[in-house]
């Protein structure tokens, strides 16, 4: 023993001294081009294989609050997302884990693992004791490991899997002479493990048919799951995919009335719209404190707030039609939104529930605010911290609510035409972008944003409503795809009655469903959900439904499934 | 047990009873009486730290008028004035688009840190020198950025991004932090608690075969990154069970507290002088010998407090002065650049080893997004190495080349520091020509 440590440590001290020599290299050079190879195909979507997801922050909290409480600490950094084809949830099939956010999510896990088997927690969680608490006990950590595995894995543990577990608990047990420690190391393991942080799909072969394959019913039951509530399957769910209950076109009937008539479907609906609208940005967004000394953190915390209040009231509440949201009157604000849009707030609040800070209010009929478009989450995200951007906000437009891609700016362009804004010839933004425009190579690109962002003009970068800059009246008119307006609640009307409006969405949502874009193969389901969507008045949860009721849904061709 | 490898059966062994504690160092691991080397003959390991910067320096003002040695920076670059004799400048070098739509602010740092401009998913230069010398030291490598923000343009292929930390509190509290073992302690004691958490890593690689089975190839090289960084981890604990080889400039970090982080270039600027200082320690002290430094994006958003305006604003929209010939805030933002590269460098030189300072074994490699942030240019792009690297550099050199893909700074650096690689890049950045003015 003595030897071979010694041994070792020479080792490391020869690496030391002649470090130029790769003695360990952990994968070659080639190793990654090869990887790389087979990562350049992510998200050409030719296939409707599934696709291995990485559970988001949202859903990695929301997973391990719904098992172990909602008192749970989870500190620590999760990895950045990427998004792709417009969304993250897309971004997180093409993503692994690098070696730093690898030592996060095992910080983050033992985090976890310490509250949930402290002495004041483990006894809501362990339904036995162990013979000792200084040995390990392996039928006790048995029935722990079973029960809160099948909840962190979506599915039950295999035989090896479970016995894994075991073994870990009791290795650890034996070696730190303590049950409970044994068993905090082998509960955090099972949080790094792929199993948990990813969502991983099995494919059978599909009842009746030879040519088709489908998702097992553990997947399906997870591909519902977090696309209806942004959650893993619930104790009932995780047992109608046991019994074969989603199987069935009733049975399936039956738990997607269930997830879409609970609370929880306002978690999916938030999800989706917090993504396809980009507020993770918000968590960076920052404006300049002179400038604009009144946006503070809480004014884009209630800015992002009363848009998802918006969505959920009109979609979900409602059940309205998505078109809505780009001319909708009704939101919600707080006294601290009322200061910033310059509207009296008054919150009255019923006994009991004085942390309701939040009002519904329409907007007067003369308000220039109208739609999402107009709320201070929009205009503040697409802008620049000490000043407006129509381009921003118009490529913004374009990006995410048409579907529609700005090309980037071209090489070796001209920009000194855009003078700055102290330029006295320039007192405007549309004046800047006029001058600008002129340069032939631009204007291509600016026809197709500015028109859209200069009709918001009459919103400042903070979001506070304006009529004049730099002293110079705005001219708030526009167009879009041949519809002229003049101000801000003509385009949301623009907005409302473009077809690509609702095209996209269906796009969206359906991408975010399945993780990936739609594939060629699935191009008449496509279609099929957007006349169901027009025919059933643009309502979003009866697409949902309507996505997640099809057989399409949960079916992978022959040849992906090998 | 049929999980255990020889490995788990080794430390099983080792912790049969109490924790084992090693009183005496390696007698291999001593210092020569300089302690500039080991006293076993070779020379303290190499170090790399790839330190980005968005937007350059603009064309004419940056570049030494005299080719060779001996140069003299241009006005631009005067920061940097103090450290000619340890730094090369390569100027005229380009890279070439090809066929590909140019990403404006994005094809210069995929060029010159991917050395291609159509691939942004190829491993970055740091990825790839850590993978010849990081494997032996707690952390593979080390990424940070300035801004605020986590992206930090490092990935070790196209589905592991290196997200870089943005917090000094935090990147101090993982490298001099409880786990930190001083490698000039008399005494040495192994964490029982890291030797299962080793072991039970351990024990879930045994099951990469079974899980990646029936894995689609893409799926595949996901889930073989993800056992890269379960393995890098499980180094990490290997390591930290070992005793430390003495360092003798090795001093603990002060503790770091945290911050206020942003986009305001003095809080860029400090949060930049607290990640070097870190980083220089950390290297001092054996902990990495990669970096990875991202002072501001490529369409770098930093701005003055109460101003309007972001750098990367004024670069495209500022007019030129007529009198002087450039922007005039842009040259205000280039400084700030300049100082922070000449503070970053100041924090390794002030670590002295013997004779020699922590940059002689050391190589940092500045690099931007193109020639002229104002154009999108790609021509004429800025690159500078700082230190030789043990001597694998010459230093105090300008090179300049009439047009030459500028992958050749990055193939000349990768095989100082010991990669084996003949050639780097995609299309017509793809060279197998160093630059031999500085090959030692």
């Amino acid at each position: 023993m003595g030897t071979k440590k010694t041994m070792r440590q020479r080792l490391v001290a020869a690496t030391l001294a002649c470090s130029a020599i790769a003695l360990t290299t952990v994968l070659s050079t080639a190793d990654i081009k090869s990887a790389v190879a087979a990562g350049a195909g992510l998200g050409a979507s030719d296939q409707d294989a599934p696709v291995m997801r990485r559970l988001t922050p949202t859903q990695y909290k929301r997973v391990v609050r719904d098992i172990f409480g909602p008192g749970v600490e989870i500190g620590g950094r999760f990895e950045p997302a990427q998004r792709v084809s417009g969304l993250l949830e897309v971004g997180t099939g093409t993503v692994s884990l690098a070696a730093s956010g690898f030592e996060q999510y095992d910080s983050i896990a033992r985090g976890i693992a310490a509250q949930v088997l402290s002495p004041e927690r483990r006894d809501l969680f362990m339904h036995c004791k162990p013979a000792s608490e200084t040995a390990p006990d392996d039928a006790c950590a048995r029935q722990f490991l079973k029960a809160v595995g099948e909840q962190l894995y979506r599915r039950p543990l295999t035989d090896n899997e479970l016995s894994t577990q075991v073994e870990f608990a009791n290795e650890a047990g034996t070696k730190l002479k303590s049950f409970y420690s044994g068993l905090e190391m082998s509960l955090a393991s099972m949080m790094v493990q792929l199993q948990f942080l990813f969502r991983q799909e099995t494919v059978i072969p599909a009842k009746g048919t030879a040519s088709r394959f489908e998702l097992d019913g553990y997947s399906k039951a997870s591909r519902l799951s977090f696309f209806l509530w942004d959650a893993a399957p619930d104790g009932r769910l995780l047992a109608a995919a046991a019994s074969g209950k989603l199987d069935t076109e009733k049975g399936l009937n039956e738990e997607v009335d269930r997830l879409l008539a609970a609370r929880r479907l306002e978690d999916g609906v938030r999800s989706f719209f917090s993504d396809m609208f980009g507020f993770d940005t918000f968590d960076s967004l920052s404006k300049d404190a002179t400038l604009y000394p009144n946006f503070t953190r809480t004014v884009g915390d209630d800015a992002r707030e009363q848009t998802m209040r918006t969505v959920v009231d009109l979609l979900i509440a409602k059940k309205g039609d998505y078109r809505d949201l780009y001319t909708a009157r009704e939101t919600f604000l707080t006294p601290v939104l009322g200061s910033m849009y310059r509207v009296p707030v008054t919150t009255n609040l019923p006994n009991g529930f004085p942390e309701n800070k939040w009002t519904r209010h329409e907007y007067e009929p003369n308000d220039p605010r109208a739609g999402i478009l107009t709320h201070i989450s929009f205009v503040s995200l697409h802008s620049h911290p000490g000043r407006t951007s129509p381009t921003l906000r118009g490529k913004a437009l374009r990006e995410m609510v048409l579907c529609q891609r700005v090309p980037d700016p071209p090489g070796n362009v001209n920009f000194t035409v855009v003078q700055d804004t102290t330029n006295p010839l320039y007192k405007t933004a549309r004046d800047r972008l006029n001058a600008h425009a002129t340069e032939a190579m631009c204007t291509g690109c600016h026809k197709i944003m500015d028109p859209m962002g200069l009709a918001l003009e009459n919103f400042d970068s903070d979001g506070v409503f304006r009529t004049a800059e730099n002293g110079t009246k705005l001219n708030t008119s526009g167009v879009l795809d041949g519809i002229s307006f003049t101000d801000a609640q003509g385009l949301g009307k623009a907005v409302h009655d473009n077809p690509a409006t609702t095209k996209c969405l269906v796009n969206r949502i359906t991408s975010y469903a399945l993780g990936r874009g739609p594939a060629k193969s699935e191009d008449a389901w496509v279609k099929s959900l957007q006349d169901t969507f027009a025919a059933n008045g643009y309502r979003v949860q009866d697409l949902m439904r309507a996505i997640v009721t099809n057989p399409e849904f949960y079916q992978v061709s022959q040849s992906q499934a090998q | 047990m049929n999980t255990s490898l020889n490995r788990r059966s080794v430390l099983r062994g080792m912790l049969s009873g109490t924790a084992v504690t090693v009183g005496l160092p390696l007698l291999d691991c001593f210092l020569n009486a300089n302690g500039d080397a080991l006293a076993a003959g070779g020379p303290l390991p190499k170090c790399f730290v790839s330190w980005f910067q968005g937007l350059g320096f603009v064309p004419g003002y940056w570049e030494p008028k005299v080719i060779g040695e001996n140069y003299q920076v241009g006005p631009h670059l005067r920061a940097m004035a103090a450290h000619t004799k340890k730094m090369n400048v390569y100027s005229g070098m380009k890279l070439f688009l090809d066929q590909t739509p140019a990403n404006a602010h994005g094809s210069g740092p995929a060029g010159c840190l991917q050395g291609s401009v159509g691939n942004l998913s190829l491993p970055t230069i740091d990825q790839l020198i850590a993978d010849t010398i990081g494997t032996r030291t707690r952390f593979r490598s080390l990424e940070v950025s300035c801004d605020g923000g986590t992206d930090a343009f490092s990935r070790r292929s196209a589905t592991a991004i290196n997200a870089g930390e943005p917090d000094p509190a935090k990147l101090y509290l993982r490298i001099f932090g409880p786990d930190f073992k001083d490698p000039n302690a008399a005494d040495f004691t192994p964490d029982p608690q890291v030797m299962v958490r080793e072991s039970v890593l351990s024990g879930i690689k045994d099951k990469r075969e079974k899980l990646i089975q029936n894995l689609g190839a893409m799926d595949k090289a996901r889930v073989d990154e993800y056992f890269t960084s379960l393995r890098a981890l499980e180094n990490r604990l290997q390591i930290e069970l070992e005793k430390p080889a003495p360092l003798e400039s090795c001093v603990m970090h002060a503790k770091v507290d945290s911050v206020p982080l942003g986009k305001v270039v003095e809080e860029a600027r400090a949060t930049h002088n607290l990640h070097a200082s870190l980083l220089a320690h950390a290297m001092a002290c054996g902990q990495t010998q990669v970096a990875h430094l991202k002072l501001g994006a490529s369409t770098c958003d930093l701005r003055r407090r109460g101003s309007q305006q972001t750098y990367h604003m004024y670069t495209h929209e500022e007019a030129i002065d007529p009198a002087l010939g450039y922007q005039k805030e842009v040259e205000y933002f280039s400084n700030q650049s300049a100082e922070a590269l000449a503070e970053f460098v100041t924090a390794f030189e002030s670590i002295r080893e013997g004779e020699r300072t922590l940059l002689d074994r050391s190589v940092i490699l500045y690099s931007t997004d193109g020639g002229n942030a104002r154009t999108h240019s790609l021509e004429n792009i800025p690159m500078l190495t700082i230190g030789g690297g043990n001597g694998a550099m010459k230093t105090g050199m300008h090179v300049r080349t009439n047009g030459d893909p500028i992958t050749r700074v990055g193939l000349t650096v990768m095989q100082a520091m010991g990669v084996s690689i003949g050639q780097w890049g995609t299309v017509s950045n793809q060279t197998s020509k160093t630059v031999t003015d500085v090959m030692a």
